[in-house]
């Protein structure tokens, strides 16, 4: 869908993605961009040197719930404050994919993983947390919308959402993040249908899908609008 | 105790939990993350306390601010986690905080790979932080060493107050083996950790730190940390030879499991006349240079070839141990890729044909 929409809005050529490390790091097989690599959670601030000095090139990072929540907390946090005109595109699926299964920032109440294998325990380890929530409040405008992948018609929601994000970038209005639901079959130990039912049940009750920012709402709005 | 198969990661994991060291912090990362995935399950059996931190800089600060208790602490990585961790191990040899951190290295530089490597011995040997410190390092080559070096290694962390590495290359964390844990754990007594933060109840306020902004108090940290590295070169000083014999013509020096392949190596070369002998250095700081320097410039020996899983490392400390004395020749292969016996044979075989010159070849860089 980030590639579609390059092409469509005739950016591609002007372009440079910045793969994270996780499953996507390899990322830069799949698009026909420039594509840089980042060390572990620090995707924004290599898209921030490089926005900064070409922004007239569209930029952006591509990020698990690891790399983006955990140890890059900071470095999201921050890019968004400046108001970095870069993209982000957020795959929250609840979990550490690439090493292997073990408990994300993201991982629900409950939720098996190798490192909680009798489930999360809010007490130790915190309440999972919500990224689009915690970014909008921040001051600074930008544009934060949740969306998922599991049934037709959120993949066409997720495609226009993405879409608007780039367009954003493309006027140079403001920095857009783009929280995408997605599944972990592997991981999660289901069938790919039952982690699509998963998502659906367990997911995106606590994950509300929605618009939680945008440069058109209110700067101290802090709801899906 | 009876011998039991394990996973290397998860050897490690259980001797430091016999060790005493029940406080444990981590964060993904392979070639590893058993270790995690072990003690998550069993510290709760053993009241110790697991956490997974949001990165490696915390996990650095966790063990220091852990460390700071008096309590025996634990973490474990692999490279691009470690390099992560160099301040916070800076910080703690400033303090004169104890603490074990095990590197199971995989290939870098950068994000490299998962495969097993040992191109992290400048970062762990020569002190990947800032400032005037060194760790200890140890480097098992069998998951059996690798329980017994742990446990050592929380004992040398409080006997030196500082940080120990255990340096595994990644198929110390992945193979299995058997290994023997012993009955009950005892070490040699310690001085009391009149240095821990524990409240100042019946003594003066103490503070940990490392930083002393009048020179001449730095420089005088400075000074007793380099007297307890002196005195490790004294104590800590641990290697194993490996068929070294007067008859041998090339001396090996190799570390952790390359160490292994080296003796396959010299045990094929033997019944076709080659007398070959591995010296194995098992502390890599401090370096066996006293030990090493005496076995590499025994008569018969020709010429000495270093083989590690890099591009050449520590076989700048070969040089400098035996300081010209005979020629230091390298062999590796580094990303993840382990030399084969074979390969290694044929750099022997090639050492011993060309019946070395003295003085010190260039080196062979493949
Ligand atoms: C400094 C550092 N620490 C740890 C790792 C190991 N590691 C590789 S991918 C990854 C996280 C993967 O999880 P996530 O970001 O949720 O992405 P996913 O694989 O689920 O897409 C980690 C911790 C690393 N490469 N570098």
């Amino acid at each position: 869908m980030v590639a579609e929409t390059l092409d469509e809005l005739n950016l591609r050529e002007r372009t440079c993605g910045i793969a994270p490390v996780g499953c996507s790091v390899l990322a830069y097989n799949y698009f026909n961009c420039d594509f840089l690599e980042a060390p572990h959670g620090r995707a924004p601030a290599l898209a921030t040197g490089f926005k900064r000095v070409r922004p007239d090139m569209i930029v952006f990072t591509y990020q698990g719930d690891g790399d983006l929540a955990s140890i890059g907390m900071a470095e999201i946090v921050h890019s968004a404050n400046r108001g970095e005109k870069f993209t982000t595109i957020f795959v929250n699926n609840a979990i550490y994919g690439m090493t292997g299964g073990q408990m994300a920032p993201t991982t629900l109440e409950g939720q098996i993983t190798t490192t909680s294998p009798i489930g999360r325990n809010v007490q130790q380890t915190g309440q999972p947390v919500r990224v689009a929530e915690l970014l909008s409040t921040l001051n600074t405008p930008a544009y934060i919308e949740r969306v998922a992948v599991h049934t037709p018609q959120n993949i066409i929601g997720a495609k226009r959402a993405i879409r608007k994000a780039f367009a954003y970038q493309a006027a140079g209005t403001c920095f857009s993040l783009i929280e995408v639901l997605s599944t972990c079959p592997t991981n999660w130990g289901l069938t790919p249908d039952e982690a699509t039912a998963w998502l659906q049940e367990k997911m995106t009750p606590y994950f509300p899908l929605g618009c939680f920012k945008s440069p058109e709402s209110d700067e101290d709005s802090d709801g899906p609008v | 105790m009876a011998r039991i198969l394990m996973k290397g990661n998860e050897a490690i994991a259980e001797a430091a939990i016999r060790a005493g060291a029940t406080n444990y912090f981590c964060y993904p990362i392979t070639p590893q993350s058993e270790v995690a995935e072990y003690l998550v399950k069993r510290m709760p059996e053993v009241g110790g306390v697991f956490l997974q931190a949001e990165s490696e800089i915390a996990v650095a600060n966790m063990i220091l601010g852990a460390s700071c208790t008096g309590k025996r602490v634990f973490t474990s990585s692999s490279s691009p986690g470690i390099s992560l961790m160099q301040e916070g191990l800076s910080y703690m040899a400033g303090s004169q905080l104890p603490c074990v951190v095990l590197n199971i290295v995989r290939g870098g530089p950068g994000l490299g790979g998962i495969l097993p490597a040992q191109s992290d011995y400048f970062q762990a040997v020569k002190g990947g932080g800032h400032g005037d410190y060194r760790l200890l390092v140890l480097a098992p080559s069998t998951i059996q060493e690798a329980v017994d070096l742990t446990m050592l290694a929380f004992h040398l962390a409080d006997k030196y107050r500082n940080p120990v590495m255990i340096l595994g290359d990644g198929m110390i964390g992945q193979m299995m083996e058997p290994v023997e844990f012993p009955d009950s754990y005892s070490e040699p007594e310690l001085p009391p950790k009149d240095w821990a933060a524990t409240g100042a109840s019946d003594r003066d306020p103490l503070i940990i730190r490392s930083l002393f902004l009048d020179p001449t108090t730095l420089e005088e940290n400075s000074i007793i940390l380099h007297k307890k590295y002196e005195q490790a070169k004294k104590e800590e000083i641990r290697f194993e030879n490996y068929k070294v014999k007067p008859s041998n013509k090339v001396l090996i020096v190799s570390y952790g499991t390359m160490a292994r392949i080296c003796q396959t190596v010299i045990d094929d070369l033997e019944p076709e006349g080659y007398s070959v002998g591995l010296f194995r250095p098992i502390s890599l700081f401090p370096y066996p240079e006293v030990a090493l320097r005496k076995e590499a410039t025994r008569k018969n020996i020709e010429s000495v070839l270093v083989v590690e899983m890099s591009m050449g490392q520590m076989v700048e400390d070969v040089e400098k141990a035996v300081a010209g004395a005979r020629p230091v020749n390298f062999f590796g292969r580094t990303g993840g890729i382990v030399p084969t016996p074979e390969e290694v044979k044929d750099q022997i075989k090639k050492l011993i044909k060309k019946k070395s010159r003295r003085g010190r070849p260039a080196k062979k860089r493949k």
